[in-house]
C-alpha cells in the first residue's frame, strides 16, 4: 500500500532532508517525489510505499506531525486511495 | 502520481474547510430480540447491540487515521422500539430506552437511534405505550434519540398523532427543563421517514435492510461555499456545475469510508446520506453557502430558490460518485447548529415562516428551533402540521425537532453546547390552532398516492 506525505508551510533550509529521514527511519520508501514553491510558501508531496514499515502507520503519522510542528509545517501521511477516488472516475 | 493540486486541494478541504464524514451509523436489527419477558428482551436487545457493535469505534478511529479525514460520529440505528417491545408498557419502554444508553455507553457511540414508532395510519398499544414514555426516556438518557412518524404519502397524516406529539414535546421540555430543555434536541416527528438514514435525531433501522449494516453521512458545507467563492461571480448553470463537481469529491470519500468500514466489520453496506450537514463551527454553515451564492443574508428573498438549486445540484453531483445513496441526502437547515442561520435568526432576516418555505425545497424540515416556552401544545401540533403537510403532498421525508425551552421567551437565546450549537428563540403566530388541532382523526392521503 502507498501513502501520500504532504508537508505545506513556509520553506526553510533542510525540510525534504528531516522528513526523508522520518520515512527512512520507519522503513517507508520514497517512490516519487514533487514540490512547488510559490513565494515563501512551500508544498512538498511524496508518495511512499508502507508495506514494510516496521511500526504501525498511526505511529509514523504522528512522528511525521510532530516533526511539522517543530518546524511550523503542516506535515499530513494519508492512504492514497483517498486521492484517487476524489479525483479520478 | 495524483497531480499535485488534486492532493493539496484534498489536504486543504480538510484542513481549512471543515471536510469531514459526520457519521458512520451501523444499523442493527432488534427483531431477534423479542420476547415476552420483559428482562430476557432487555438482556437479548444489550447483548446483540454491544456485539454487533464491539469493533464499530475502534475501526471508525482507524480508518480516520489511515485516510487522514476525520470522522466525527459514531453510531447505531436500532429497529423501531415500538416493534420490538410491543408487549411493554410505559415502564417498560423507559427501561428499555435506558437499555439502550448502557449499551451505547459500552460500545463508546456518540448516539443511539430507534426509539421509535411508526404511526402513520393508527397506533398499536405498543407504539401508543412507546409515545407515552418519551419524555420520561429522553429525560433519564443523554444518547438515546426518538423518532416518530406521524404521516406518510400513501397513508396520509395521523392527526391524533400530530396532536399528540406537540403535548409529549412540551412534557419532554418540562422534564428537561434544568437542562435548557435539551431533551427536545433527540426527538424528532417525521413524515415519510426513511429506513436508513444515519442522521440522528431521526436514524432508526428499517424492516426491509439486514441484519447489520453501515450507512454513511458525509458532510462538507464549508468546502462547497469555499467552492462557490473561488469560483467568483458566474451565472447559475455555472454554479450549478461548480456545486455539482464538489459534492462528487465529498462523496467519493464517503464512499470509501464506507466500503472500507463495511469489509473491516464484515457488515454489509448499505448507502451514502449526501447530505451537506452544518456545524456551528466558523466556516461550516449552509447558510453561508446561500450567502455566497449573492444574497445579503440568508432568509432574504430569493433564499428558497437558491436553496432549491443547491439542494438539487448535491444530489446530482452525489449521485454518480456513490454506488447507493439513500437517507435524507440533501441540504439540512437546523436552526441551532449553523452559524449563518443563527446569525440571520439574530438580525431578523430569517421567520419561522421562511424556513417553513425553505423545506419544501431541500431535506428534513424545521430542525433545531428554540421556540418559547410557553407555547402551547397545540400550537406546537400545528407547526408539525404544516411542516408534515409539505412532506405528504411533495411525496418527500420532512421532520420537526423543535425545541420549547422551558421558561425562556422571544429574545432570550439558548446554549446547548457541542454539535447542537446554541439558537436564539424564535417568535411563533399570536394567534391559537386549538380547535384545528381538537378535532383528531386522520388527514386522508393525498389523490397522487394512488399510483397504483
Amino acid at each position: 500500500m502507498k501513502a501520500v506525505v504532504t508537508v505545506i508551510g513556509k520553506d526553510s533550509v533542510g525540510i525534504i532532508a528531516e522528513v526523508s529521514a522520518e520515512c527512512a527511519k520507519h522503513k517507508a520508501n520514497i517512490v516519487d517525489i514533487t514540490q512547488s514553491v510559490l513565494k515563501d510558501y512551500f508544498a512538498m508531496i511524496m508518495l511512499v510505499e508502507i508495506d514494510k514499515m516496521e511500526a504501525d502507520f498511526a505511529k509514523f503519522q504522528k512522528e511525521l506531525a510532530l516533526l511539522g510542528e517543530k518546524k511550523n509545517l503542516d506535515i499530513r501521511a494519508m492512504h492514497e486511495d483517498i486521492f484517487n477516488s476524489m479525483h479520478r472516475i | 502520481m495524483i497531480n499535485i493540486n488534486d492532493i493539496l486541494e484534498t489536504v486543504n478541504m480538510i484542513k481549512q474547510e471543515n471536510l469531514d464524514i459526520r457519521t458512520i451509523t451501523m444499523g442493527i436489527s432488534l427483531l431477534d430480540c423479542v420476547s415476552d419477558d420483559q428482562k430476557r428482551l432487555e438482556e437479548k436487545i444489550y447483548d446483540k447491540i454491544t456485539k454487533s457493535a464491539k469493533n464499530l469505534v475502534s475501526t471508525a478511529n482507524d480508518l480516520e487515521a489511515t485516510y487522514g479525514i476525520p470522522i466525527i460520529n459514531k453510531r447505531v440505528s436500532v429497529t423501531p422500539i415500538s416493534l420490538v417491545g410491543a408487549c411493554a408498557d410505559v415502564e417498560d419502554y423507559v427501561r428499555l430506552a435506558q437499555v439502550l444508553e448502557r449499551a451505547a455507553n459500552e460500545v463508546g457511540i456518540n448516539f443511539i437511534g430507534g426509539f421509535s414508532a411508526l404511526v402513520q395510519k393508527g397506533m398499536t398499544k405498543g407504539a401508543k405505550n412507546l409515545i407515552e414514555s418519551i419524555p420520561q426516556a429522553l429525560a433519564s438518557t443523554t444518547k438515546v434519540c426518538s423518532s416518530v412518524n406521524v404521516a406518510s404519502t400513501k397513508a396520509g397524516i395521523n392527526m391524533d398523532a400530530v396532536a399528540r406529539m406537540g403535548e409529549i414535546m412540551k412534557e419532554t421540555a418540562y422534564l428537561t427543563r434544568d437542562n435548557d430543555s435539551i431533551g427536545c434536541a433527540k426527538l424528532v416527528v417525521f413524515s415519510n421517514i426513511p429506513e436508513d438514514n444515519p442522521f440522528m435525531a431521526g436514524a432508526m433501522h428499517g424492516m426491509g435492510e439486514n441484519d447489520t449494516v453501515i450507512n454513511v453521512g458525509v458532510s462538507g458545507p464549508g468546502v462547497v461555499a469555499s467552492a462557490i467563492k473561488r469560483e467568483g461571480f458566474c451565472d447559475f448553470s455555472r454554479l450549478a456545475d461548480v456545486i455539482k463537481k464538489t459534492a462528487f469529491k465529498i462523496t467519493r470519500v464517503g464512499q470509501l469510508i464506507a466500503y472500507e468500514a463495511s469489509k473491516r466489520l464484515d457488515t454489509p453496506y448499505g448507502i451514502i446520506d449526501l447530505s451537506l450537514a452544518p456545524t456551528p463551527a466558523v466556516g461550516d454553515s449552509v447558510a453561508h453557502i446561500l450567502e455566497n451564492m449573492g444574497l445579503e443574508k440568508c432568509g432574504t428573498h430569493g433564499t428558497t430558490a437558491a436553496l432549491a438549486m443547491l439542494n438539487d445540484a448535491v444530489k446530482k453531483g452525489g449521485v454518480m460518485a456513490s454506488s447507493h445513496v439513500g437517507g435524507l441526502s440533501g441540504a439540512f437547515i437546523p436552526v441551532s447548529e449553523d452559524a449563518g442561520m443563527i446569525s440571520a435568526v439574530e438580525n431578523g432576516a430569517l421567520s419561522i415562516e421562511k424556513l417553513e418555505a425553505m423545506t419544501a425545497v431541500c431535506s428534513v424540515g424545521l430542525d433545531m428551533i428554540a421556540v418559547p416556552g410557553d407555547t402551547s401544545a397545540s400550537t406546537l401540533s400545528g407547526i408539525i402540521a404544516d411542516e408534515i403537510a409539505i412532506g405528504v403532498i411533495n411525496n418527500k421525508t420532512t421532520a420537526v425537532r423543535l425545541i420549547p425551552v422551558y421558561g425562556k421567551g422571544v429574545g432570550e437565546v439558548v446554549e446547548f453546547g457541542g454539535l447542537l450549537g446554541y439558537a436564539p428563540i424564535m417568535k411563533l403566530s399570536d394567534y391559537s390552532s386549538e380547535e384545528f388541532i381538537k378535532r383528531g382523526g386522520r388527514i386522508p392521503a393525498p389523490i397522487h398516492s394512488l399510483r397504483n
